[in-house]
C-alpha cells in the first residue's frame, strides 16, 4: 500500500514537472522559429529537406536528434568539413553562428529537434553556455 | 477502413511474394520500365521522349559520340563505375547495353575524333576509343585543380582546335573574409581568382598539365556548370549560378521576393580574357544592369567598375541554377531551333521561404552567336507535383545533341535519361 502511494506520488511529480515544463517548451519552440527562419531556412528549407549534395537535411538524422555538444557546436563553429546523411554527401559551406545569443541558439535547436518529424530534448541556454565556454577555451 | 486494411493484406501479399520469389533480375526489370507519357516531361507539340536509361544514379553532364553512344558521367562511383555508357542496339532510342568504368567522381565528360574526356573534381582523364569501344586505361591530363568541395564540379567543352575548357568554381559564395557569413566583408582583390572563379583552358594532347601549362581564359565567374564551345561562331559560351543570400543578408536592400529573383543567372559570351565581374558585382534583374555587391559597398545604385566587365547576354531569374548549355547544331528539329541554345535549370533552393522554380528545359534562339528572341521554356515538369529540390522527382542537369539531331537530358536526382525526338 505504501509503495503503492509512493509510486502514485511519483507519478504525480512527474507529470506536474512535465506539464509545469510544457509551456516553457512550447515558447522555446515558438521563439527558435523565428530564429530558424531568419537564420536557417534559407538552406536548410521551410520542411527541413535541406537540399540534395548541398545543404543537409536536419531530419532523420543523428547529427540532430544525437548529441546536443556536436548539435551545439556545428551552430557555433560552423561546418565546413564534408558529412554524409544516409549515403547522401553534403559540400556546402555553413558560416559560424557564434554572433548568436545563448538562449536564441537554444530555442532554435529546441525548434529544430522538435520540427520535422524530430523528437529529442530540449536544449537550454546552459548547454550553449557550456558548449561555449569549451570551444573559447581551445 | 475496412477497404484501407484490405488493400495493406493485399500489399503484405504482394511484398511477401516478391521477397520469396528471389528472382531479382525480374523485379528489376518490371521496376525499370516507366509508363508515363514522355517519361514524364511535358513537351512542344510535335516532340516525344523516351527514357534512355532509369536509375543511374548521380547523373551529371553527358556526351553523345559519333556513333550514338552515350556517355553519362556520374556525381557518385555507383557500381564501381563513374562513367556509364549506354547503347542503343535496335533503334528505339532506349539503352540496350549499359557499361560501367572509371572509378572516381565528377561532372564533366566530353567526347570527339574517338577520344572521351570525363573530370573528377580536380582532374581531367582522356580516354581512347578504339573500334567503338573504350580503352580502359586513362590518361591524365589535367590535374591538382582547386577543389574545396563548394562548386567543386569541373565541367568542360572542346573547341576545333585541339583545346579542352575547364571551368574551376569558385569555392565560395561572394569572396567574403569569412565564406557565407552575414555581414562579412568582401576581399580586394579577391585571391580565389587566381587559381578559381574562371574557365581555364588546356591542350587535350598534352599529359599532367596544371595551373602553370594552362591560360586563364575568362575570370570572374562564380561558378559556371554549363558550358559549350559554339562552333557556329568559333567562341566560347557558359552559364553562371549567381551569388546567393541577397535577402536573407541584406533585407533593407531585396524584399523576399526579390532576393527570390536576384541576382540573375547569366548566360556568357566569352572571349580570350574576359573578365565577368564575380565577386565585385551581380546582375540585379530589377534595374536590368550589372551593379556592385553589398559586399562591395553597394547600395542597388552604384556600379563602380561593373560597367567596364563583360555583360551578359542573356539575363535568366535568379537561383533557377543553370547546370548545362547545348547548341543545337543538327537539323530534325524545326528550323527555329537551329544553331540556338538550350540550357538545363537544375531548380533553385535559395527561394525559400518564396515558391522554388526551374527544374527545366529552356531554349534561347540564336543565329550568328547573338540571341534573336526571347527564351521559352522547352521541356518541363521534371520535378513533378513538388518543386524543392530535395522533393523533385527529377533535376534536369546535362544535356546533348546526337548525331541524328535529338536532344538528351539527363537527371542527376534519380539518374534517368531522356533522349527528345521531333516526329513532325
Amino acid at each position: 500500500m505504501k509503495i503503492k502511494m509512493t509510486v502514485l506520488l511519483i507519478c504525480f511529480f512527474v507529470i506536474g514537472l512535465i506539464s509545469w515544463q510544457q509551456p516553457d517548451l512550447k515558447a522555446s519552440i515558438e521563439r527558435g522559429q523565428k530564429v530558424y527562419e531568419t537564420y536557417c531556412l534559407g538552406c536548410h528549407q521551410s520542411d527541413g529537406s535541406g537540399v540534395p549534395r548541398l545543404n543537409p537535411p536536419l531530419s532523420k538524422t543523428t547529427y540532430v536528434t544525437g548529441d546536443k555538444k556536436k548539435l551545439i557546436t556545428v551552430v557555433l563553429a560552423g561546418l565546413d568539413t564534408e558529412i554524409e546523411i544516409n549515403g547522401e554527401v553534403y559540400n556546402n559551406v555553413m558560416a559560424p553562428h557564434d554572433f548568436l545569443k545563448d538562449q536564441e541558439i537554444a530555442d532554435v535547436l529546441t525548434y529544430v529537434r522538435n520540427s520535422f518529424g524530430n523528437k529529442a530534448a530540449a536544449i537550454t541556454p546552459a548547454d550553449v553556455k557550456n558548449v561555449r565556454a569549451s570551444l573559447t577555451k581551445k | 477502413m475496412k477497404s484501407k486494411f484490405s488493400l495493406f493484406l493485399l500489399m503484405s501479399l504482394f511484398l511477401m511474394h516478391v521477397s520469396f520469389a528471389g528472382d531479382t533480375t525480374k523485379l528489376r526489370k518490371t521496376v525499370k520500365v516507366p509508363d508515363e507519357v514522355n517519361g514524364g516531361i511535358t513537351l512542344p507539340a510535335g516532340f516525344n521522349a523516351v527514357v534512355v536509361a532509369d536509375t543511374l544514379g548521380v547523373a551529371r553532364h553527358i556526351a553523345v559520340d559519333a556513333n550514338g553512344d552515350l556517355y553519362v558521367k556520374l556525381g557518385r562511383v555507383k557500381g564501381g563505375g563513374g562513367i556509364v555508357r549506354l547503347r542503343d542496339k535496335n533503334g528505339d532510342g532506349k539503352a540496350d547495353e549499359i557499361k560501367t568504368f572509371g572509378d572516381f567522381n565528377g561532372s564533366g565528360i566530353a567526347v570527339k575524333n574517338n577520344v572521351l574526356y570525363a573530370t573528377s573534381d580536380d582532374a581531367v582523364f582522356k580516354y581512347n576509343i578504339v573500334n567503338n569501344e573504350v580503352v580502359n586505361q586513362p590518361e591524365k591530363i589535367v590535374q591538382g585543380l582547386v577543389n574545396k568541395r563548394q562548386h567543386a564540379s569541373k565541367t568542360i567543352t572542346l573547341d576545333n582546335a585541339g583545346n579542352i575548357y575547364v571551368n574551376i568554381g569558385a569555392p565560395s559564395n561572394v569572396c567574403q573574409t569569412s565564406d557565407r557569413q552575414k555581414g562579412s566583408m568582401g576581399m580586394k582583390p579577391c585571391p580565389i581568382l587566381d587559381s578559381a572563379g574562371g574557365i581555364w583552358q588546356f591542350k587535350t594532347n598534352v599529359a599532367g598539365q596544371s595551373y602553370n601549362n594552362g591560360v586563364r581564359y575568362a575570370t570572374g565567374l562564380r561558378n559556371v556548370v554549363g558550358l559549350d564551345w559554339n562552333s557556329e561562331v568559333n567562341e566560347l559560351y557558359a552559364t553562371q549560378h549567381g551569388r546567393d543570400m541577397l535577402f536573407q543578408w541584406y533585407p533593407e536592400m531585396f524584399n523576399q521576393q526579390e532576393g527570390a529573383v536576384n541576382p540573375a543567372e547569366e548566360l556568357f559570351r566569352l572571349k580570350p580574357g574576359a573578365d565577368a565581374g564575380w565577386p565585385y558585382c551581380y546582375f540585379d534583374i530589377g534595374k536590368k544592369q550589372k551593379m556592385l555587391n553589398p559586399e562591395y559597398g553597394g547600395d542597388r545604385t552604384k556600379v563602380g567598375e561593373c560597367a567596364e566587365k563583360v555583360q551578359s547576354i542573356v539575363q535568366f531569374p535568379g537561383h533557377l541554377a543553370p547546370n548545362a548549355i547545348v547548341f543545337y547544331n543538327g537539323t530534325a528539329f524545326p528550323e527555329k531551333y537551329r544553331n540556338g541554345a538550350f540550357i538545363a535549370f537544375h531548380g533553385s533552393w535559395n527561394r525559400a521561404p518564396e515558391p522554388q522554380a526551374g527544374y527545366f528545359v529552356v531554349f534561347v534562339p540564336m543565329k550568328n552567336g547573338s540571341p534573336t528572341g526571347e527564351w521559352e521554356v522547352f521541356a518541363d515538369n521534371f520535378a513533378g507535383a513538388v518543386k524543392e529540390p530535395a522533393k523533385a522527382t527529377y533535376r534536369p542537369c546535362g544535356l546533348a545533341v546526337g548525331p541524328d539531331g535529338a536532344l538528351y537530358v539527363s537527371d542527376d536526382q534519380k539518374g534517368r535519361i531522356w533522349k527528345i525526338t521531333y516526329a513532325r
